[in-house]
């Protein structure tokens, strides 16, 4: 009698599998206050001392930028974006890192930061014109503290590193964020940004959103040790946190800043989760990932676990909930009008915002531009 | 009480970056359906993605202007909804830079008639007919500008193509054309091999000469006396339809919905084919052709009795498991119009006689091309019989609905341990795939050991 096929699992090295030459103070394992079931956890190391107003406020930004993306993916799919990276699932990376930050501080945003930018006060409308092509993001960095997006993978952490070079050259209390995903780790100029950063002892925080794919390629192909020990090498602390846990990812990059302020360098923070979406609108996950997998992640929602929380601590009712949605509702309603509504460019505005003062071949360019299309008839 | 009605139909955008069109695989709303703001409309394949299209408005479906399997144009309308008298009525087509509605596609702004203001730049004339912003464009062949420029792209493209598909241009001694395209490894080949690209027509995406057409202009020269071999190679294109298709479509929707499994088992038949020799000299068996076949059909219908799971089926609709109360047994047949299986109706309740009478019937009626529909028709359990092509085993895919099928590989002499000792033995090869929705591991395995040993010691039949 013959036996069944045996289905032989065939595993890559698993990244945190040989890691044993590294320093043990770089191990401190995944730092998390949250379960997935909403049960509040302490940890020796990142405490958090936070009010019933604080977590109800995380709630709703997670709800409320949740609820954005959502609406910023129909509206892709139904021709008014050119495109969209959806930040499902990594809400709460986004969410509790942004509300770390302090008045004076400048985060550098990869594309995918909508919660940061949430976070930062920047209206929504502003991302949206940027993906609708109207323009390269229409707010204003510095009122902000928050750079615009950078499509180019990585090349944020060079700008942010030089930024809090510039920051301690002036001798400012300010701390400097960066933000890169699991891919752009292997990009060079991340590493440089490192290297510099370590050199220097400058006052940048890298965090690094772990959404486990870089588009199509999985974690295990980018590295074989957990991302936040690479932080060894460079000479700067690394830590991981539960990424799909806001209180974790508020208090593990809280101290991250001050340390950063305080004059003790860099760290490097690296917020384990998931994407829950595609990549892009312009990318199908089903082609590369499982629906297994999709599954397991579903359990460690952010939002859900927050929710559990608040809930059974009695900190929020059953009209809070629903005010949130109706806030989302009203968010989402403002977002589909205002997109829907904008007008369209001027050719001619490609021309500003490119030099402060506008150099004259530039300007005879942009003369000649403006002759041409006035040669036309009729609308355009 | 009359609604005024505002009528707006949904172009299909571009739902992945430089996409020029889209397969609408199913439509999720009907014509009449009250709509909400970004409830899913229908369900697009395009090159990168299937991805659910939600409705830009809230709304009632008038109209769907494609069926579903319909290959549509970025930018074409495919559904009128009526978004009733409160929506401002909106001329703009909500589409973004790149794509405009095909109507709109060769359409260009005119010039105004007016003087150019003096000290103006000189900008070439461009007429309606001209490609578009190629105007300067000096080599039709100049890479297509896709991002953002999609129609720009395509007519670069077509005219790439035109250019390509025209007879190559003769070397014009002095006169130097434009540079031929090709990439940096292609040149450092063809100048290796000394052959001069501007003779040659390139066949990749814009012209552009390949490895392959080198290698051809290579080929050319090298064997300028030889026949053209070109054209034998050129395949041929079978249209399909008729069995071909049914099978297709059979084994396909088989294959996709009945999780297979298939065992294997390799057995001693020797003592089987002793039998046969002898049961073939009886007079009850006389004018029937007593095939190892044979032997197999009746071993199966014994298993069969004792394991009726292998007789069922999977009724997803009922949510139910048939077990049939009867085995049409089906014999998979090899016939000049394709594979049909027609079965035997009861065939447990056969004589081994009468089963021998009933496959030769079936067979030589499906050899002559006269099997008729309903010898095809509610089979339960089938046999392919690989061995009559010399041929070990398979992993065979069920007939559609039913939930086992065995293949019966050649039996041949082969080496075998018989009693302690390596002997030349008849040996064959088992290969049973079942619905493992129905049949799990553990019932297949007994359902196989059994059938083995029956055909190793058919003796052990007078158990059953």
């Amino acid at each position: 009698m013959t036996a069944l096929p045996e289905f032989t699992e065939v595993v890559d090295p698993v990244p945190g599998a040989a890691a044993p030459h590294l320093p043990p103070s770089c191990d401190s394992g995944t730092v998390q206050l949250l379960t997935p079931e909403g049960d509040r956890v302490e940890h020796p190391e990142y405490s958090l001392d936070i009010g019933d107003d604080e977590l109800r406020g995380l709630y709703r930004d997670l709800v409320l930028v949740r609820r954005w993306d959502a609406e910023a993916t129909a509206l892709q799919r139904q021709g008014e974006l050119g495109l969209w990276a959806s930040l499902l699932g990594q809400e709460a990376a986004q969410v509790g890192a942004g509300r770390a930050l302090q008045d004076g501080d400048m985060a550098f945003p990869t594309y995918r930061e909508h919660g940061v930018a949430w976070t930062r006060g920047v209206d929504p409308l502003h991302v949206m014109s940027l993906f609708r092509g109207v323009d390269n993001g229409g707010w204003d960095p510095a009122a902000r503290g928050f750079n615009l997006y950078t499509i180019v993978i990585g090349a944020q952490c060079l700008h942010a590193t030089g930024y809090a070079m510039g920051v301690q050259r002036d001798g400012a209390e300010q701390a400097v964020l960066a933000f890169l995903g699991d891919g752009a780790t292997s990009q060079g100029e991340v590493n440089e940004a490192m290297i510099f950063a370590a050199s220097f002892s400058a006052p940048v925080v890298f965090f690094c959103q772990n959404n486990q794919y870089a588009i199509s390629v999985p974690l295990e192909r980018q590295t074989r040790i957990p991302l936040y020990q690479r932080a060894a090498g460079f000479g700067f602390p690394g830590v991981r946190v539960d990424g799909n846990d806001v209180l974790a990812v508020l208090a593990v990059t809280r101290q991250a800043l001050q340390a950063a302020r305080e004059g003790q360098g860099p760290t490097f923070i690296e917020a384990f989760t998931y994407r829950m979406g595609a990549h892009t609108t312009s990318d199908d996950p089903t082609r590369y990932r499982l629906a297994s997998e999709l599954e397991e992640w579903k359990l460690r929602d952010p939002i859900a676990r927050l929710k559990a929380h608040l809930s059974r601590s009695g900190i929020a009712d059953a009209t809070f909930f629903e005010s949130v949605e109706a806030d989302a509702d009203e968010l989402a309603a403002r977002i589909r009008s205002g997109t829907v509504g904008m007008p369209e460019p001027e050719p001619s505005s490609m021309f500003e915002h490119v030099y402060a003062e506008k150099p004259a071949p530039l300007a005879a360019q942009q003369a000649e531009f403006d002759a041409y299309h006035a040669s036309f008839e009729g609308e355009r | 009480m009359t609604q005024t009605s505002t009528l707006r139909s949904f172009p299909l955008p571009d739902v992945g970056e430089g996409l020029t069109e889209g397969e609408i695989l199913q439509w999720l709303v009907a014509v009449g359906d009250t709509v909400t703001v970004n409830q899913p409309l229908c369900e697009v394949e395009t090159a990168k993605a299937a991805v659910e299209l939600p409705s830009p408005w809230a709304g009632t479906v008038v109209e769907l202007l494609h069926e579903a399997g319909t290959t549509v144009d970025v930018g074409s309308p495919i559904i009128t909804i009526d978004v009733g008298g409160g929506a401002e009525p909106n001329g703009r087509t909500a589409v973004l830079v790149g794509y405009g509605p095909r109507t709109t596609e060769a359409r260009r702004r005119p010039r105004r008639a007016a003087a150019e203001p003096a000290g103006s730049p000189v900008v070439p004339p461009v007429s309606d007919d001209a490609p578009p912003l190629l105007a300067t464009a000096p080599d039709m062949r100049t890479k297509p500008v896709r991002h953002g420029g999609l129609e720009v792209g395509r007519q670069a493209e077509a005219a790439a193509l035109s250019a390509a598909a025209a007879p190559a241009r003769e070397a014009v001694p002095g006169r130097r054309g434009p540079r031929p395209l090709a990439k940096p490894p292609v040149r450092k080949y063809a100048k290796g091999l000394g052959i001069d690209l501007t003779t040659l027509t390139g066949s990749g995406a814009g012209g552009c000469i390949t490895r392959a057409d080198v290698d051809a202009a290579l080929a050319a020269r090298s064997t300028a006396a030889a026949p053209p071999a070109v054209d034998d190679a050129a395949g041929q294109r079978i249209p399909i339809k008729g069995v071909r298709r049914a099978t297709a479509a059979a084994m396909v929707s088989s294959a996709f919905t009945a999780p297979h499994v298939t065992e294997f088992l390799t057995v001693d038949v020797t003592r089987m084919m002793k039998l046969r020799s002898r049961l073939a000299a009886r007079p009850e068996l006389a004018g029937v052709k007593v095939s190892p076949l044979l032997f197999v059909a009746k071993a199966l219908l014994l298993v069969a009795k004792r394991y009726p799971m292998l007789n069922s089926s999977w009724d997803e609709a009922a949510q139910e498991i048939v077990v049939h109360g009867q085995v049409n047994l089906g014999i998979a047949a090899a016939t000049p119009r394709g594979l049909v299986v027609p079965n035997i109706k009861d065939a447990g309740r056969l004589s081994l006689a009468e089963l021998g009478a009933a496959l030769g019937e079936l067979t030589s009626t499906a050899r002559a091309g006269r099997t008729s529909p309903a010898d095809m028709a509610g089979g339960t359990l089938t046999i392919t019989n690989v061995g009559v092509f010399g041929v070990d085993t398979g992993t065979p895919i069920l007939n559609p609905g039913e939930a086992a099928i065995l293949a019966f590989g050649t039996v041949r002499e082969m080496p075998w341990v018989h009693k302690g000792e390596v002997r030349p033995r008849q040996v064959t090869t088992l290969a049973l795939s079942f619905d493992h929705r129905i049949v799990d591991g553990e019932l297949g395995s007994k359902a196989l050991a059994d059938l083995g040993s029956l055909l190793h010691d058919p003796a052990t039949a007078i158990a059953y």
